[in-house]
């Protein structure tokens, strides 16, 4: 197998207007990974993933996939790549079974036993109407649909919104019963952190148009520390410091959160005479949400003038 | 086999390292022994629904410290402990974890005497008490 990228994109930039949605993205995603696809909404997620599909143009740069640019794949590399988004194209008269058999036509290498094991794994009878379908359900199918043809890339635009923690649950489980294959790569855009944190194996983080971080899981998590300094006193204001992401400011205590955390970061810190200085692991949603978040110094304590008044 | 993992997402902790420290834990509680066999990267990582790489790097760290083999075709078992750190280095790591044992403990106003009464409990259930759960 080779080891050229599923997906790599180079300069890849769109404009909605003078609304720029997707700026200068660099990505590269390996061959056989499970990439998770992170931001806020309207960050771009979705944007980037339609023009990796060629279903929209990039106003500069490229993109591409299964070594093809986006602009001229093939039916015949489309049919590799599994593509679920949430308007997914169901008619509602047929049932679970005849939609199956209604979308196996256009793939020539439909795999039955993996249909049916995704359906009985969200509990849908061949028999329901689709119209008939909790949201829940309707996902399984739209799931059953994308897997069936067993793509050697799957790109999951937001699967789980909408889904209780029951089916959502059932979507990670058939992304690692997909994962038995380890020459499949699954690239998906999700909000449940607790979710990425059990499939994936790198993430990218979309802010606002631009591409922040692109690496394994754990040296993100590792790059973003909290600081707990102690003060005797009242804490003094915080000079510069390198990499803060944020503060935030108690009675005896300042909590701070930086990235890429060192040497020099701990100097500027040290500086401020703390009575008691120490580094706390974050989790990946804190981690992620202090990444995100709103740069800067915040406090939960009112002042007495403004409790009183 | 008796054991049974806990995944916390959302936790400080790695979900690799919540593996390898329940396997550790149970090994030295009793709960696991010597040559028993542990689920396959594959089986473990559906069962408690988690990327193979995940389960796969926590053996692999499991196998560095001495504490299981891989036996190609057959399984993962417990192995005999054996020392796999030099004593120096050993001690080397041994000391922050002494020092923010204590510096946390003296954070809380424990008196020493105190201390070396929980530390010795501790020890004790974790050497003796191989059977029960701690």
């Amino acid at each position: 197998m080779s080891d050229a990228p599923v997906i790599r994109t180079r300069g890849l930039t769109r404009y909605f207007g003078r609304k720029c949605a997707v700026h200068d993205l660099n990505l590269e995603v390996p061959r056989g990974c499970v990439f998770a696809f992170l931001g806020r909404n309207g960050s771009g997620k979705s944007t980037t993933i339609r023009m990796l599909l060629g279903l929209l143009q990039p106003d500069r740069g490229e993109a591409n996939v299964l070594g093809c640019d986006s602009r001229a794949l093939t039916p015949e590399l489309r049919a590799r790549i599994g593509y679920l988004t949430e308007e997914h194209q169901l008619y509602g008269w047929m049932n679970v079974r005849e939609a199956g058999e209604f979308q196996a036509a256009f793939y020539p290498r439909w795999n039955e036993k993996i249909f049916r094991g995704v359906i009985g794994h969200f509990g849908l009878k061949p028999e329901a109407r689709v119209k008939h379908l909790s949201r829940g359900m309707r996902a399984g199918l739209c799931l059953a649909l994308t897997l069936a043809p067993d793509p050697e890339l799957l790109i999951l635009d937001d699967p789980a919104l909408g889904l209780d923690p029951v089916a959502r649950r059932s979507l990670v489980e058939s992304m690692i019963y997909l994962m038995r294959r380890s020459d499949r790569t699954i690239f998906f855009s999700s909000h449940h952190l607790g979710d990425v944190e059990r499939v994936a194996d790198y993430l990218a983080v979309l802010d606002d148009s631009v591409l922040r971080a692109c690496c394994p899981l754990e040296s993100f998590r590792n790059s973003v520390q909290e600081v707990q300094l102690r003060f005797d006193g009242v804490p003094p204001k915080l000079p510069p410091i390198p990499g803060l992401l944020q503060a935030f400011r108690t009675e005896h205590e300042l909590r701070v959160t930086c990235v890429h955390y060192n040497g020099e970061t701990e100097r500027a810190l040290r500086a401020l005479a703390p009575a008691a200085l120490e580094t706390v692991p974050l989790g990946l949603e804190d981690a992620f949400i202090s990444y995100l978040g709103e740069r800067g110094e915040k406090t939960f304590i009112l002042s007495d003038t403004e409790t009183s008044s | 086999m008796s054991l049974k993992i806990n995944i916390n997402t959302g936790a400080s902790v790695p979900i690799y390292k919540q593996i390898t420290e329940q396997v550790r834990r149970a090994v030295a509680t009793g709960r696991l022994t010597v040559a028993e066999q542990l689920p396959s990267v594959r089986a473990l990582a559906e069962s408690l629904v988690l990327n193979p790489n995940t389960v796969a790097r926590a053996y692999a760290d499991l196998a560095r410290e001495g504490l299981i083999e891989t036996r190609p075709g057959r399984g993962v078992f417990i192995i005999p402990k054996r020392r796999v750190l030099h004593p120096a280095e050993g001690r080397r790591r041994l000391e922050p974890l002494l020092n923010s044992l204590i510096s946390e403990a003296i954070a809380m106003d424990f008196k020493p005497e105190e201390l070396q009464d929980a530390f010795e409990k501790k020890l004790q259930e974790w050497t003796n008490d191989k059977r029960g759960k701690p």
